[in-house]
């Protein structure tokens, strides 16, 4: 099922942008100059985590990945507090894949992403923003995505409803049969 | 939700630098921002009176109302979290047979509960005034429905209401509805022909959320997460009242929790509060209003404990904190082997009154919900779990679309064992002794919802439900309704206020809160604490 724009753009609305985020419009820095920050993973390098991570945790119907992750991880990296959590654990998460599999996530053929993040625990643990490694991954990397992906139309109509929570899909489609 | 220049205050950190000194020259002081407070301060403030408001929590910024929403949704956060609750500041105890857990059940902040309420708003039917004469059980109301009925009205205009004339139940009304109700969901339909066969009625929900634009606010847009945020403000809530009281001069102060009520032997001389500076200020006014709930109203009485008042003011009855009710859970869901399309919305399109008046001694009034969101979500599910990719995909598809349930609400009858005391051994952020709700169930609602159960049973066996859950007697819980703790009568040795909402001890002190209700009946209870606001309202105004 192929994500498109109006999935971007429903992910977020429901993850809110802050209302400043134009859709695709941002420039993927992929190096951070300041060492201060060095825990803190580059925009660039979020993008291709967040997009390599997806093609893992998102079933494998899904189509149009990349553009989608791109179009609602502005708003994300932009929201105080959150960008740079997700900046962290993305950072963890690279650093991770290089002391296991020499590379960062992105860098990883599909199954060796899917193990570097069993591995990490962050599939056995519950989401915690201020937690370890293992539960911020969860929450910022992993959760971010699926609840992007299950609260947008397509996301949701993989599972049979095309209006789920967090998405403002009107008054229509709760009246509307299994049949149209 | 628009947000205005008068209103003091903001969610910010401590050090804020929003003026929160007291208003010189107040007629009226209202203790609490919530549905009934606002709507007493808006009235009061239309009619040229100069009013100030203290509210305990912030002013919360709705611009953020998308982020709380993902709180609603994720994991992480528990439902307290969603509108800054919990912590020091709420602390409280529950020394009950059954655990009450209090800040599941209220939210502290301008808007107050109504933030994170469902938004279901029914008329009470008109034997609940009168539960005594009627139905043998509790004491009658001092005051009918009629004496109510045009206070009903003006209260559905004021939150905005969105119902039908269907309920054939329902007490008699002579205005439309402000809006028309919401249409049946699909599975109302699958519902409406099990009702059939079991000779049940179905009827609409009155919803004080828009079914079409309404008083500037927008039409409802489907984010399904009503309980316990409407990020489009389409759900009523009393930010719409606190604002708009704002507008018309009054002034409403957030994080101001009123520490004790300072008084003489008739009246009240003013409210003490405290400020996120550490500072304690003293509001003056002519008359005021307590409105901070069924449980924080009776606290701060007892904690405004005097020489004149050795029990808690307004306490000669013995009645503050007393008879502490709330609606009781009866449901039962299953699943269906076809598609019921349940979570698009958070809220309820359909209902049934029909059992509601044979209560009697034996058993109490209940009313029967149809669910719109029975079983999982999906995307709170997907958050959690050790899979992902396929396996994820698998596991939602399985668990998601053939549940259906029906929930339902029962009275509690009031009785002097169930209260709202203060812990001696424990303090809040202020150091003033916690709340301690004690309360219990009894026995007539523990045979009300048998009696519920087997009418949902008998409903789910007609629509073919292979059933999967039972809330019974020893399961229920509460619908988060705070009530009796100042119950209103004519015997000033038996009631806290009386029919004018005032209490009997002080001239100046009324009560606008579900606390005064003497009896609780079996519906939801804002639309009956607005429409008693309004008349506290009109009572106040005359006295001034
Ligand atoms: C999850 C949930 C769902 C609900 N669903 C429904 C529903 O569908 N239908 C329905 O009719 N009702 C529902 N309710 C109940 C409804 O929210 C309340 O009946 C209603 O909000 C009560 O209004 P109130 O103004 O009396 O009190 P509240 O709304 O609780 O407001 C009281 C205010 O007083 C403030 N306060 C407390 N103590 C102090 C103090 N010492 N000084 C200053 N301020 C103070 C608090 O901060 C708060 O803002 C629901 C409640 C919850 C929690
Ligand atoms: S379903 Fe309607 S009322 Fe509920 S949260 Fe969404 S917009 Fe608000």
């Amino acid at each position: 099922m192929q994500l498109t724009r109006r999935d971007a753009a429903a992910a977020l609305a429901a993850l809110g942008s802050g209302g400043a985020v134009a859709l695709g419009a941002r420039q993927w820095q992929r190096d951070s100059e300041d060492p201060e920050e060095a825990d803190l993973a580059s925009d660039g390098a979020v993008r291709d985590a967040m997009v390599a991570v997806a093609e893992v945790v998102y079933p494998s119907e899904v189509e149009g990945i990349g553009e989608f992750v791109e179009g609602f991880l502005a708003g994300r990296l932009d929201r105080e507090g959150h960008g740079d959590g997700l900046r962290r654990a993305v950072a963890n998460l690279d650093e991770l894949g290089r002391a296991w599999y020499d590379d960062p996530v992105a860098e990883l053929p599909p199954a060796d992403r899917d193990a570097l993040l069993r591995e990490t625990g962050a599939d056995g643990v519950d989401e915690a923003p201020d937690g370890s490694a293992a539960e911020r991954i969860r929450y910022y990397v992993v959760n971010d995505l699926l609840l992007a992906l299950y609260a947008s139309p397509t996301g949701g109509e993989l599972v049979g409803i095309e209006n789920p929570q967090g998405h403002p899909g009107g008054l229509e489609s709760y009246q509307r049969g299994p049949n149209g | 939700m628009s947000e205005t220049s008068t209103t003091a205050g903001g969610s910010g950190s401590a050090a804020d630098d929003v003026d929160r000194s007291p208003v010189s020259g107040a007629d009226v002081c209202v203790v609490g921002a919530g549905p009934a407070g606002s709507l007493v301060a808006d009235r009061l403030a239309a009619r040229g009176h100069e009013v100030v408001v203290l509210d305990a929590g912030p002013q919360f910024d709705d611009s953020e109302r998308i982020e709380r929403m993902e709180r609603a949704i994720r994991p992480a956060y528990d439902r307290p979290d969603v509108w800054d609750g919990g912590g020091e500041r709420d602390a409280y105890a529950s020394t009950g047979e059954q655990f009450y857990p209090l800040n599941q059940a209220r939210s502290k902040g301008v808007g107050g509960s109504t933030l994170h309420w469902q938004g279901m708003v029914m008329r009470l039917h008109e034997d609940d005034f009168n539960s005594g004469s009627a139905r043998g059980v509790g004491p009658d109301w001092p005051m009918d429905y009629a004496d109510l009925r045009p206070y009903y009205a003006e209260a559905e205009t004021e939150l905005g209401v969105a119902g039908a004339d269907d309920n054939p139940f329902a007490p008699p009304r002579e205005e439309p509805y402000p809006m028309p109700a919401f249409p049946p969901s699909y599975s109302d339909s699958l519902f409406a022909e099990a009702c059939e066969e079991a000779e049940i009625a179905m009827h609409s929900v009155p919803n004080a959320r828009n079914s079409e634009s309404y008083d500037g606010r927008s039409q409802c847009v489907g984010y399904g997460t009503c309980q316990p945020v409407c990020p489009s403000g389409a759900k009523y809530d009393a930010t719409v009242h606190a604002d708009r009281a704002a507008e018309r001069g009054a002034t409403v102060v957030d994080r101001a929790p009123v520490q004790r009520l300072d008084h003489g032997p008739d009246r009240i001389e003013a409210a003490i509060y405290a400020t996120p500076d550490g500072e304690e200020h003293r509001q003056e006014a002519s008359a005021f209003v307590i409105a901070a709930g069924g449980v924080e109203t009776p606290r701060l009485l007892l904690l405004s404990d005097s020489e004149h008042y050795p029990d808690g003011l307004a306490n000669s009855s013995g009645a503050v904190g007393r008879y502490f009710m709330d609606h009781l859970f009866a449901g039962a869901g299953g699943v269906l082997d076809e598609p019921t399309r349940q979570n698009h919305v958070g809220f309820m399109t359909s209902e049934s009154h029909q059992f509601y008046d044979d209560a009697d001694e034996g058993v109490g009034p209940f009313k029967l919900e149809f669910l719109n969101y029975a079983g999982p979500s999906p995307v709170e599910q997907a958050l959690t779990g050790d899979d992902w990719g396929d396996e994820l995909l698998g596991r939602l598809q399985e668990s998601y679309g053939t549940n259906v349930a029906v929930g339902g609400l029962v009275e509690q009858l009031p009785r002097s064992e169930s209260y709202v005391g203060l812990d001696p051994d424990r303090t809040d952020d202020h150091g003033n002794p916690v709340p301690d709700v004690h309360w219990s169930i009894g026995d007539r609602a523990r045979r009300t919802i048998e009696r519920a159960n087997e009418v949902q049973h008998e409903i789910l066996d007609a629509l073919g439900a292979e059933i999967t859950w039972t809330v019974g007697p020893d399961a229920t819980g509460p619908a988060y309704h705070h009530m009796g703790t100042t119950r209103m009568g004519t015997d000033p040795a038996e009631s806290v206020v009386d029919a004018s909402l005032r209490t009997h001890d002080l001239e100046n002190c009324w009560i606008a809160s579900s606390s005064v209700f003497p009896t609780g009946g079996a519906l939801n209870p804002t639309l009956t604490i607005a429409a008693l606001a309004l008349k506290t309202a009109d009572h106040v105004d005359e006295s001034l």
